[in-house]
């Protein structure tokens, strides 16, 4: 699936999965040779831990070949990994498109630019995007596999970097602000009441705050607007891959269909999905009375009783799961559908990430006998 | 820091009610059960979504309804799904008449002010306000005795709460000041606003519950209940455990093995979430609910009943 790519985009809602899905992708390529990236927004302190990862860093980091030993996986290649911190990659970005230090400073200093680097949302999607761009262009790796930021509605990855870049490009309000721009023109007739309006509903000191911000960037919105762009056609490149990572219940696979027709629509090149936390179908076509016999000769009938009422609820959960990801796979044509069971306990160690990475990188045949494993 | 808790009044003695949490946790669905709770008492509630998340009226209905507008559910329970876009143009529709809504129509207002970072949760909060006052300022509406907000995953659900605190900071004079202001000290008023705090017995929905808690201290904010969602039940000892381990040696029946393992990952799995619920149990003393996981295909209305009787007995 990821052969011959660059960047891995690792997609989906909230709760699926996503870090360990990723930190998992990352580690298969680099036992197959790679030299591979992954970059992490929030991962549990453990999985954090597990990998070596630091927080102040916001960059990437080799995770030391002694944590990956393991008698089952050789790595060949190199895993780095890196936790992004959004407010420092906005702040470096600034200092590096900023004509001078002087003025990095006086706009890490602002106040708009302090709000909008920090509490509002869109910024740690924009800022992963960023960090995203300067790896890639940086050249020093194979492979760079994003975990996309948390936010509950995937979409909001593919939507609020654009909105925050919108803003940071000042389009609208340049147009306003202009001396010879429709806002200008406007107020200083006095006539229209669009920007009266506008001062009416926001506030003065807003939109001179909101002003000042937008002289201090200057030229430097031409560089956003440059690196939008420059963002865009990366995330459309051929050697970019979108990976929808889901669990199976309702929901996730719901918000994973829509993001995948949204994908679709967008021409993104989008490669396959997921799916954590699958019960598989244990029961087969047999009458669920008789596992309660076939338990009878090894259990006394009251135990039997609660690991076939406990069995019985597995299996409610496993149709559940069919259903949803027969109606998923109806709308990913060719697209891979990889399988991830529910396993005993969180995944927030190597051993971890290596059980997911067996179920991740199997072959057909190895699949089918991982699944068997599980039914007997 | 432990966080500190209001001990009263009670949560569906508040006007306003936050349900946050990390995504995929079931907060709309602690939300919904809550509004069924507070409906059977004869609340009128209207579970309030934001972010056009459609998820709450997609548990009651599957047709393509206008959800942006107050649907009523069951007796005297209504959901809304907010829009930021909906909210603007009915906000200034009342702030400032026809000239609000002609302003409110240019295409280059609308890319102004959602192109404006956080405008959009200025917004929604807006509409979440106004939905709680008593007068509304949305001509003809009837006023209702609590609306909950199922609010958008948490990171963002702190960052939601301090928007209009934010705002009115930024904007220092003016109507979005005084606005934001107003909005700020509803949220920061505990006898009008409370908050819930959704988590899944897992290590990172854990984590940002604590995270959480420790956030709304410093904001001076009161956690007023956690709930802990989908918790397996504790079906087996520990001593029957080897038993269950000794007859997996024992037998070769396939499907016995099957269930055999099935009930020992599944009792992994629930003591791994009891470790879990305790941590969160030591780190935010407190109000704690746990809700049982619901083994069924779909959470639909006979689900959420369900799980609105067992929140009604906790709370």
């Amino acid at each position: 699936m990821l052969d011959g790519k660059r960047v891995c985009v690792c997609a989906g809602s909230g709760g699926v999965g996503k870090t360990t899905t990723s930190a998992a992708i990352a580690l298969g390529m680099a036992a197959a040779g790679g030299k591979v990236a992954v970059v992490t927004i929030d991962p549990a302190n453990r999985l954090a831990d597990a990998l070596g990862l630091q927080e102040l860093e916001n960059e990437p980091r080799r995770v030391e070949p002694a944590r990956l030993a393991s008698s089952d996986l050789e790595v060949k290649g190199e895993l780095w990994a890196m936790m992004l911190d959004p407010k420092r990659t906005f702040d470096e970005l600034i200092d590096r498109i900023a004509p001078d230090p002087e003025r990095a400073e006086e706009i890490k200093a602002n106040r708009v630019y302090r709000e909008l680097s920090t509490a509002v949302s869109g910024s740690q999607e924009l800022t992963a995007i960023a960090k995203l761009h300067e790896l890639d262009e940086e050249g020093r790796f194979d492979l760079l596999v994003l975990d996309t930021p948390p936010s509950r509605n995937a979409l909001e990855f593919l939507d609020a970097p654009g909105r925050l870049n919108a803003f940071l490009e000042g389009r609208a309000l340049k147009a306003f602000m202009r001396p010879t721009g429709v806002g200008m023109r406007v107020l200083g007739r006095g006539a229209l009441p669009l920007l009266g309006g506008l001062r009416r509903i926001t506030g003065i000191d807003l939109i001179s705050d909101l002003t000042v911000f937008f002289q201090l960037l200057g030229d430097m919105t031409k560089d956003f607007s440059q690196r939008a762009a420059q963002v865009e056609a990366l995330l459309r490149a051929p050697s970019t891959a979108f990976v929808l990572v889901t669990s199976a219940a309702r929901e996730p696979i719901d918000e994973a269909i829509w993001f995948a027709e949204r994908l679709e629509a967008d021409e993104l090149p989008f490669a396959g999905v997921v799916v954590n936390r699958v019960h598989h179908d244990l029961l087969g076509d047999r009458a669920p009375r008789e596992v309660r016999r076939s338990l009878a000769r090894v259990l006394s009938p009251a135990l039997a009783a609660r690991v076939a009422e406990n069995f019985r609820d597995y299996h409610v959960l496993a149709r559940r799961d069919e259903n949803n990801l027969a109606r998923l796979a109806s709308h990913l044509g060719e697209r891979r559908l990889l399988l991830v069971p529910q396993l005993d306990d969180d995944v927030h160690d190597v051993d971890g990430l290596l059980r997911i990475h067996r179920y991740l990188f199997a072959s057909q045949a190895e699949r089918d006998r991982l699944v068997a494993d599980l039914v007997a | 820091m432990p966080a500190i808790f209001g001990a009263v009044p009670p949560l569906l003695d508040k006007r306003l009610v936050f349900v946050t949490g990390k995504g995929g946790v079931g907060k709309s669905t602690v939300a919904i059960a809550l509004g069924l709770v507070a409906a059977r008492r004869g609340l009128r509630t209207i579970v309030a979504e934001l972010a056009s998340q459609e998820r709450v009226q997609g548990l009651f209905f599957e047709d393509g309804r206008d959800q942006f507008r107050e649907l009523e559910i069951v007796p005297g329970l209504f959901t809304i799904s907010i829009d930021p876009q909906q909210a603007m143009e009915e906000y200034l529709r009342v702030k400032a008449g026809t000239i609000g809504q002609a302003l409110g129509s240019t295409r280059l207002f609308q890319a102004f002010a959602m192109a404006t970072p956080g405008m959009r949760e200025l917004l929604s909060i807006g509409k979440v306000w106004e939905l709680a006052q008593l007068h509304r300022r949305t001509r003809g509406a009837a006023p209702y005795d609590l609306v909950i907000v199922d609010a958008p995953a948490t990171g963002h659900g702190v960052g939601l709460l301090r928007t209009p605190r934010t705002f009115a900071d930024i904007a220092r004079v003016g109507p979005i000041a005084h606005q934001g202001r107003t909005i700020a000290d509803t949220i920061a008023d505990p006898e009008f606003t409370g908050v819930i705090a959704v988590a899944t017995p897992e290590e990172m929905p854990v984590n940002e519950t604590v995270v959480l808690a420790d956030e709304l201290a410093r904001d001076e904010l009161l956690l007023d209940l956690v709930v802990v969602n989908a918790l397996y039940p504790e079906r087996f000892e520990p001593e029957e455990i080897d038993e269950l381990n000794s007859a997996l040696t024992r037998t070769r029946s396939a499907l016995a093995r099957s269930a055999l393992r099935a009930a020992l990952s599944e009792h992994a799995r629930a003591a791994t979430q009891r470790e879990q619920r305790d941590r969160l149990r030591d780190h935010v003393n407190g109000r704690l609910v746990e809700l049982p996981y619901v083994f069924a295909e779909n959470i639909a209305q006979p689900e959420l009943e369900l799980l609105s009787e067992a929140l009604e007995a906790a709370l």
